[in-house]
């Protein structure tokens, strides 16, 4: 037992993790990676907490302990979601985000597979435009994109941004599909030619089913990237009725010198509550799709 | 397949075009949009506020990315050991990630607020200030809390992303080099940082994109204040083209970002590049 600790810890410390004692250890392992946690999750501790406080409660740090909650309300929450209209808030970015998600999917998977799998002259250079495009970010596009959604008549609705999330979607979907699609050995598709199969046949019943992992990893970013976007949807929204709940939070919450900071923190609780769940059920895809996007 | 083919095209010169559309619109003015040259350039090399943000764009991103590296690094080295709860810590830590940005953001600014931060209150609790910081009321100390928040919200990307490079690294190499003798700084110098340097390369080229064209933080947190000191080129083209009206100032400003990404991409490019080289070289 008391030589327990002798054993090789770990593969990746090459085995010489034992050379280390505890305390050691403790000290340039655990607390470092403790601070971090700390710190990186303390926002979110905060905003739950005072997401749950009363109004006497939210600025009197003397009288009560301002770390937890000493009356537990749901009036914050409450307030959110029958004074304001962040329920439509929450079903508008869910909408927008099913549905482009989808689109650019959709548009992703042929686009991805023409490319890898077709070699069409020229398919090299578009697979190197598209890792272009997937750099171009929103804060250059949003100025000429707001003047295009003006002229289609499509400004103010959630059109708009159905519309204009594939144009940061399908590049980067399309990126993503173009590495998982290229694991995927060839002779599984010649056996299915040879057997008669056509294109589309190939893709439906061989490579789709066996890219579902690679599907779900975009398919998971594209929504949390949707659902996260901003700078369009502000731009291109100004009705309550149809903002997404981060700009609806910023712009309709957000009112005069005095701020509600517990309905404030409630709206962020909620709005980030969603993509927090879909990501604790794909962890491992969604850390395979950020690595993937970086790797190629 | 040609209709995929067609799609595909049409959705990628769709952003593309726009992109190369934007750069002719800057030339014109606003709604009409009468040609009047370069005369939007001129007046903004001449506009204070604009070099202010261009300095301090340049500001952030230095330094927001210079520690977002070391700390990512940092931790990617931590959760590379063997530790309890691994797979747990790695995916809580990404939440910082998967948050949505302007919520996180309304989050810090609620820790910044001048009268109640905890921050605040905590640190004179524990003695180690007399009064409470004024985070967001001059503009060296917004500066420094904008810088903050950007960089809590980008160490989980550099530490994950760099995490997977660094499990590539063949265990062998650290076992010759601690026969040799190596300690654990030089390990890291001569064997983790060489071989790590190509996803580096990338992972910073992307930070380095993320955080100069960014605006959501900036944005929900300071709106450019106080007093136009912390506006970036992203913020400034907003306030500019859609709550000032002047599209075609806002387009100019976002023109003059395209140079800076260039120089990122092509960054990236030689960076893939070297990758390539390297993994040729390994197999001699």
């Amino acid at each position: 037992m008391g030589l327990r600790w002798r054993k090789p810890k770990s593969v990746n410390e090459g085995g010489m993790g034992y050379l280390e004692t505890r305390s050691a250890r403790l000290l340039t392992v655990y607390l470092p990676l403790g601070t971090f946690l700390f710190v990186l999750l303390f926002p979110f501790y905060w905003m739950t907490v005072t997401t749950f406080k009363g109004k006497d409660e939210l600025y009197d740090y003397s009288r009560f302990n301002p770390f937890w909650p000493t009356h537990p309300t749901l009036e914050n929450i409450k307030k959110l979601f029958f004074d304001t209209q962040y329920p439509l808030w929450l079903w508008n970015t869910m909408l927008v985000s099913f549905i482009s998600t989808f689109v650019s999917l959709s548009c992703s998977v042929l686009a991805a597979y023409a490319i890898e799998r077709l070699r069409f002259k020229g398919s090299r250079y578009i697979g190197m435009s598209i890792f272009l495009a997937y750099l171009i970010p929103p804060s250059i596009l949003f100025i000429p994109l707001a003047t295009l959604v003006f002229k289609l008549g499509i400004f103010d609705t959630r059109l708009a941004l159905i519309l204009t999330y594939p144009t940061f979607l399908i590049p980067f979907c399309t990126w993503l599909l173009m590495g998982y699609f290229r694991t995927i050995p060839f002779e599984l598709e010649e056996c299915a030619l040879i057997d008669g199969a056509t294109r589309l046949q190939i893709l439906v019943k061989i490579i789709l089913p066996l890219a579902v992992p690679g599907l779900i990893s975009a398919g998971i970013f594209a929504f949390t990237l949707s659902w996260n976007e901003f700078i369009y949807a502000l731009t291109f929204i100004s009705s309550s009725e149809v903002k997404t709940v981060p700009v609806g939070v910023l712009t309709e919450l957000v009112e005069g010198d005095v701020y509600h900071w517990g309905s404030l923190m409630a709206g962020a609780l909620c709005g980030s509550l969603p993509v927090a769940i879909l990501y604790s059920f794909f962890v491992e895809h969604y850390v395979a799709g950020m690595t993937g996007a970086v790797k190629e | 397949m040609i209709p995929a083919a067609a799609i595909l095209l049409f959705f990628l010169t769709y952003p593309l075009g726009l992109g190369v559309w934007l750069g002719l619109t800057d030339t014109k003015l606003g709604r009409p949009g009468v040609f009047i040259g370069l005369e939007n350039f001129r007046s903004l090399l001449d506009d204070d506020v604009f070099r202010l943000a261009v300095f301090n764009t340049m500001l952030y991103t230095a330094v927001a990315c210079a520690l977002k590296l070391v700390l990512g690094l940092w931790l990617a080295l931590l959760l590379n050991r063997n530790i309890a709860f691994k797979a747990a810590i790695r995916a809580v830590m990404l939440l910082p990630f998967i948050a949505p940005t302007v919520l996180t953001a309304l989050v810090f600014w609620w820790l910044y607020d001048p009268q109640f931060s905890i921050i605040s209150w905590s640190l004179q609790k524990v003695g180690i200030i007399d009064s409470y910081i004024d985070f967001l009321g001059n503009p060296n100390a917004a500066r420094a809390s904008l810088i903050a928040a950007n960089v809590w919200r980008g160490i989980p990307f550099v530490a994950i992303s760099l995490l997977a490079g660094l499990q590539t690294i063949p265990v062998t190499l650290y076992e010759a080099a601690t026969l040799d003798g190596a300690s654990r700084w030089k390990m890291f110098r001569h064997v983790t940082y060489p071989l790590l340097t190509p996803i580096i390369a990338v992972v910073m080229t992307f930070s380095v994109l993320f955080t100069f064209t960014d605006f959501q933080l900036v944005y929900a947190i300071t709106r450019g204040g106080p007093l136009n000191a912390t506006h970036l080129m992203a913020t400034l083209s907003f306030q500019r083209a859609i709550a000032g009206g002047q599209l075609s100032e806002g387009a100019a400003i976002s023109t003059l970002m395209i140079p800076f990404l260039l120089a990122a991409i092509l960054f990236s490019f030689f960076g893939l590049q070297r990758r390539r080289w390297q993994q040729g070289g390994r197999d001699e």
